[in-house]
């Protein structure tokens, strides 16, 4: 952990987006995590797609539960909403958040223990439910914040920085995510923001449960030879399935594509995702495909990578329990509470 | 990564290599990418070039770490370190033409650069006495006398640093006080008699054979003496004339530095109610102010062009302006207006500057005015003038009848005879005075050991670590957001009723506490680690002026378009580093906007980064060579 404060002095020569602000502006206290975690890339890619994106800071509820991961929405939009929950339960509040306004932009912040073990329960109902928000699994292999148990993502041969040796076999966030139904399901690698920034920024564009397992390596206790979940590990097996482009709405679509096909997905709100496909054959709108993909990819031992899976007409929980359309807080008074002639009257139905 | 060519490392192990499929070439060393070889940051310029303000001083005095020593509270040490390089702290702590603040990397942080000058004073006027700490001169000679003709700093600095290495110095001076243009034409307002004369006794006390009112008007028969060498610092001593109607027919229009002089040895003291002076020049400001001082209750500056192509630096016309004095663009003299012997105006005419078709600045005349007055001071400028130097004895003199000097080894056409300060290449200030001095003083000294002038001592580097444990270091990194703190003055009034009162009161030690905490410890340099470097991104993510970026390789301007912020400052260096352990890309630095807040070293899982202090070993007569690099 550092002690100073980061200093305030800016480059003169920053970028501003349309809303006036600089990258700087959607940064959040300094880090108290281990220096090199990838934690904070993450943290720092999420500023970044916030910036690009042009979100309101006060637009934005983080949620977390519990580890150092769940600790890293102190470190970003200071402005924003925040509800650090215990471990595990984060997705249960963000159901109720969302259930009360709508209109907020959802960011949930987990770890592959807070996700996968005590919470997995949570994660699938969210999903089941298609909750609308990005939801962030920050991957590293560990319990990082009691120092450094395996967690159920674990690789099995996977080595302890002690040097024992995993046999429990691993939860894949992607599969499970895609077998429940999720509606946008990605993986990417803290260090490799070229791929992490455009998907967050589709995640956030995403109508519905945008899902992103990123590997996130636990430079103290889960970094060393043995690791799968090692920064060294993850670069050398890292295999890109598709490459995603993002072109927000307003922006004029620019990028051009040399080679393979490019699959184009128009989001709910207008904007576009390019996928250009790496992998012959590879459809990122055909789930029994990409399960069957993704299988194959793991089975060679190789970390598959990119947004794997895409579904934009989904509805997501307002859909399907009828909700009305605005944040609560915006109902009338005489709407939100019909007073006791109404309630009378809806129970007549059970008499 | 993807998009990546490189290799993998070879530990990777037991899975397939997702490189090869994607048909990537694998080479070695440094990768597949073309681009700028690794920087060399054990060459000592490296680092003294990220030292901004020490790149930009001519002497290399090393200012961040005087800083910190006056930030400690060690004046005297502060001083003496001063002292090492530019010889008279005290005095350029007041008038130093100050390079080294436009220079500043804080004014491309916030707009101002750190104070760097008023901090030099504080250390001189807070220091305690430092006669034992000047250099021991030995008693037995070493047989060898130089002669050095001019008292001025550029003379001065030549014994400064001879006199201890046994030589025996014999100084001749025309006029019958040291100090050269310090004594007779930077006012005392400015420079207080005191401080001038202590410095000067530092060097003078050394044993230096001091021969003053002894002009020398024949160099030949000089060096029928017998000196092994001899340095001409005798200035630029002839201010320029201005030859126009009705010049001669009033003894009321003076010469610039020549009316200082008078007024400095106080053969003058009153001047008339309306003042125009002539030029807008560093000397107009110093004779607009003096003439405030002498009952000059009008006092005009007269610039032929616009404020923004005035040669007086921004603070001193403020101070002038300051002082009520008005500064008036675009009048070009024409006339000096006298009837009866009496010096009543002078006619100018308004210009508009515009350019002509091969592109140079020409002046239109709008129209004439006439300007009341009742002295006219002329401050356009000074020439060399050399006329007791015979053109016969091997000196080659240039088409403007100026000798031609080496620039590396202050030698002329004749061997042992070096020259320095204004009189070496015309008018320059006191700083390159000093440097011309200390590179003279070399050349002298190898001149009289047969060694070749072009031999001459390196420059060398001291690199040691800062880290002091896991997040202290043993300088103050925290940024501190304070604006430059403003010079306060002596009260108007007060000011001007005598020239004698010196007009700045200098720092007190609140203002200096702040001031020293603006200084970006530029010397305490980022030192990278290739090898280390695992690419996590964490400094690349914490720093907060997005020096740092990590990518592949590739030609400059290339490479310099493609970081986190693209490097546009040309003037700025990058570094490049080795190929990366993992990825074979390289971590670049842009040196540009650094604050050396040690973020990076700090958030660094591995210590790839490290905060290093690089002291500049610098080169002076008598230091063999510099130890070889010491690195912690
Ligand atoms: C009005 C004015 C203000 C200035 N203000 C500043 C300032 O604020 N800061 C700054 O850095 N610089 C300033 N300068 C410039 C600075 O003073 C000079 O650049 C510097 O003094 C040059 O030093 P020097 O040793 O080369 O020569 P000088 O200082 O000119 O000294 C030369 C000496 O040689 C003597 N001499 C000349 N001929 C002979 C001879 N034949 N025999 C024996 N002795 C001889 C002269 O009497 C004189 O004492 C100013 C200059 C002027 C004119
Ligand atoms: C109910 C409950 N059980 C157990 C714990 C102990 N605990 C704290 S963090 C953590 C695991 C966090 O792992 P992960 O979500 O992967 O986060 P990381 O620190 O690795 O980012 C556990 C088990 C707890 N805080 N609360
Ligand atoms: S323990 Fe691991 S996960 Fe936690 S902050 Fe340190 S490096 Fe990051
Ligand atoms: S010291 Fe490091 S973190 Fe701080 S500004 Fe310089 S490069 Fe950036
Ligand atoms: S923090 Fe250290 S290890 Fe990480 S990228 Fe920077 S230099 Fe490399
Ligand atoms: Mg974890």
């Amino acid at each position: 952990m550092t002690y100073i404060t980061k200093p305030v002095a800016r480059h003169p020569k920053m970028r501003h987006n349309a809303l006036g602000l600089e990258p700087r502006d959607y940064e959040g206290s300094m880090s108290t995590l281990c220096a090199g975690c990838g934690h904070d890339s993450v943290t720092a890619a999420l500023v970044q797609a916030f910036f690009e994106m042009d979100v309101e800071p006060h637009r934005v509820v983080k949620l977390s539960g519990i580890g150092c991961s769940s600790k890293t929405p102190a470190y970003f939009v200071k402005e924003a909403h925040g509800f650090n929950a215990v471990h595990g339960r984060m997705p249960s509040i963000a159901a109720g958040a969302n259930a009360a306004n709508r209109d907020l932009l959802y960011v949930g912040i987990s770890g592959d223990g807070d996700s996968l073990s005590i919470g997995l329960g949570q994660l699938c109902h969210a999903i089941r439910r298609n909750i609308d928000m990005l939801y962030l699994l920050e991957n590293n292999g560990v319990y990082g914040l009691t120092k450094g148990q395996f967690s159920a993502s674990a690789d099995v041969g996977s080595v302890s920085k002690k040097g024992e040796v995993n046999r429990n076999g691993p939860i894949d966030p992607v599969s499970v995510a895609l077998a429940l139904g999720a509606t946008f399901v990605a993986r990417s690698f803290s260090g490799d923001k070229k791929q992490l920034v455009p998907i967050l920024k589709a995640g956030l564009a995403h109508s519905g449960f945008a899902f992103v397992d990123i590997i996130s390596p636990c430079v103290t206790f889960n970094d060393h030879e043995g690791s799968t979940k090692s920064y060294a590990h993850t670069r050398t097996h890292m295999y890109e399935v598709v490459e995603t482009d993002f072109v927000p709405l307003r922006r004029e679509i620019t990028a051009e594509y040399g080679h393979g096909d490019v699959h184009a997905v128009t989001m709910h709100d207008g904007s576009v995702v390019h996928f250009r496909k790496v992998a012959e054959d590879y459809d990122p709108t055909d789930r029994g495909a990409a399960l069957e993909h993704i299988a194959d990819v793991r089975k060679r031992g190789e970390v598959p990578t990119g947004l794997l899976y895409l579904e934009e007409t989904g509805e997501d929980m307002h859909g399907f329990e009828n909700t009305v359309e605005g944040p609560l807080v915006e109902l009338p008074y005489e709407d939100l509470c019909p007073g006791s002639g109404a309630l009378a009257e809806l129970q007549k139905e059970w008499w | 990564m993807r998009r990546s060519t490189a290799p993998a490392p070879p530990w990777r192990g037991f899975l397939s290599d997702p490189w090869d499929r994607k048909g990537a070439p694998i080479t070695g060393a440094r990768g597949t990418q073309q681009g700028m070889e690794p920087t060399n940051t054990r060459d000592p310029q490296y680092y003294h070039r990220v030292v901004d303000c020490q790149w930009a001083c001519p002497a290399h005095t090393d200012v961040p770490q005087y800083i910190r020593l006056i930030a400690q509270g060690r004046y005297t040490d502060a001083y003496m370190l001063n002292r090492e390089s530019n010889v008279f702290p005290g005095i350029l702590g007041r008038t130093c033409d100050r390079p080294c603040e436009p220079a500043c990397r804080r004014e491309r942080v916030d707009g101002k650069p750190v104070a760097i000058c008023r901090l030099k004073r504080v250390a001189a006027d807070l220091r305690e006495s430092v006669r034992h700490r000047l250099p021991e001169i030995p008693e037995v000679k070493n047989g060898r006398k130089i002669a050095l003709i001019g008292g001025g700093p550029a003379s001065l600095t030549v014994a400064n640093d001879l006199m201890p290495l046994g030589y025996e110095c014999v100084l001749y001076e025309k006029l019958d006080k040291l100090g050269g243009l310090m004594l007779t034409n930077i006012p005392a307002f400015r420079l207080p008699a005191r401080v001038l004369q202590e410095e000067i006794a530092f060097i003078t006390d050394m044993g230096v054979d001091v021969r003053l009112n002894t002009p020398v008007n024949s160099l030949k028969a000089l060096l029928e003496e017998g000196y092994d060498a001899v340095f001409v610092g005798v200035g630029a001593p002839r201010g320029k004339n201005l030859e126009l109607p009705g010049r001669y027919d009033t003894d009321r229009i003076h010469i610039g530095i020549d009316w200082l002089e008078s007024i400095a040895f106080q053969h003058i003291d009153s001047v008339g109610e309306r003042v125009l002076v002539i030029g807008v020049g560093n000397t107009a400001m110093d004779c607009c102010r003096a003439a405030k001082r002498l009952g000059g209750t009008d006092v005009k500056v007269m610039a032929r062009r616009g404020r923004k192509d005035f040669k007086a630096s921004d603070w001193e016309l403020e101070d002038a302006e300051g002082e009520t004095v008005e500064i008036l663009e675009y009048h070009a003299p024409k006339e000096f207006v006298v009837e009866d012997g009496v010096l009543k105006g002078m006619k100018f005419d308004i210009v508009e500057w515009y350019e002509d078709d091969e592109g140079k600045q020409r002046a239109r005349p709008l129209e004439e005015v006439l300007i009341p007055c009742d002295d006219v001071v002329l401050a356009i400028g000074q020439d060399n003038a050399f006329p007791w130097i015979e053109r016969d004895m091997g000196i080659e003199f240039n088409q403007w009848d100026m000798p031609v000097v080496d620039r590396g080894t202050m030698q002329c056409s004749l061997p042992g005879v070096f020259f320095g300060g204004d009189a070496a290449w015309g008018p320059e200030n006191i700083i390159w005075a000093v440097e011309h001095g200390h590179q003279a003083a070399i050349s002298i000294h190898n001149h009289c050991q047969g060694i070749p002038l072009t031999e001459r001592p390196p420059f060398g580097m001291n690199l040691v670590t800062q880290k002091m444990g896991i997040h202290e270091w043993s300088y103050s990194n925290d940024y501190n957001p304070a604006s430059r703190t403003p010079m306060r003055y002596v009260d108007l009034e007060e000011r001007l009723r005598s020239i004698g009162t010196e007009a700045e009161l200098g720092f007190n030690v609140e203002e200096t506490a702040r001031e020293v905490q603006r200084c970006l410890n530029c010397d305490i340099q980022t030192d990278f680690a290739a090898n280390l470097c695992i690419e996590c991104d964490a400094c690349i993510d914490v720093c907060p002026l997005h020096c740092l970026t990590i990518t592949d390789n590739g030609e400059e301007d290339d490479l310099r378009q493609r970081l986190t912020a693209p490097a546009e400052n040309l003037a700025q260096l990058i570094f490049v580093s080795e190929d990366l352990p993992q990825t074979h890309r390289v971590m670049v630095k842009d040196e540009d906007l650094c604050v050396h807040c040690g973020l990076c070293a700090e958030r660094c899982p591995t210590a790839a980064w490290d905060m290093k202090k690089s002291d500049l070993l610098i080169p002076y007569a008598g230091h063999e060579t510099w130890p070889t690099l010491a690195t912690v």
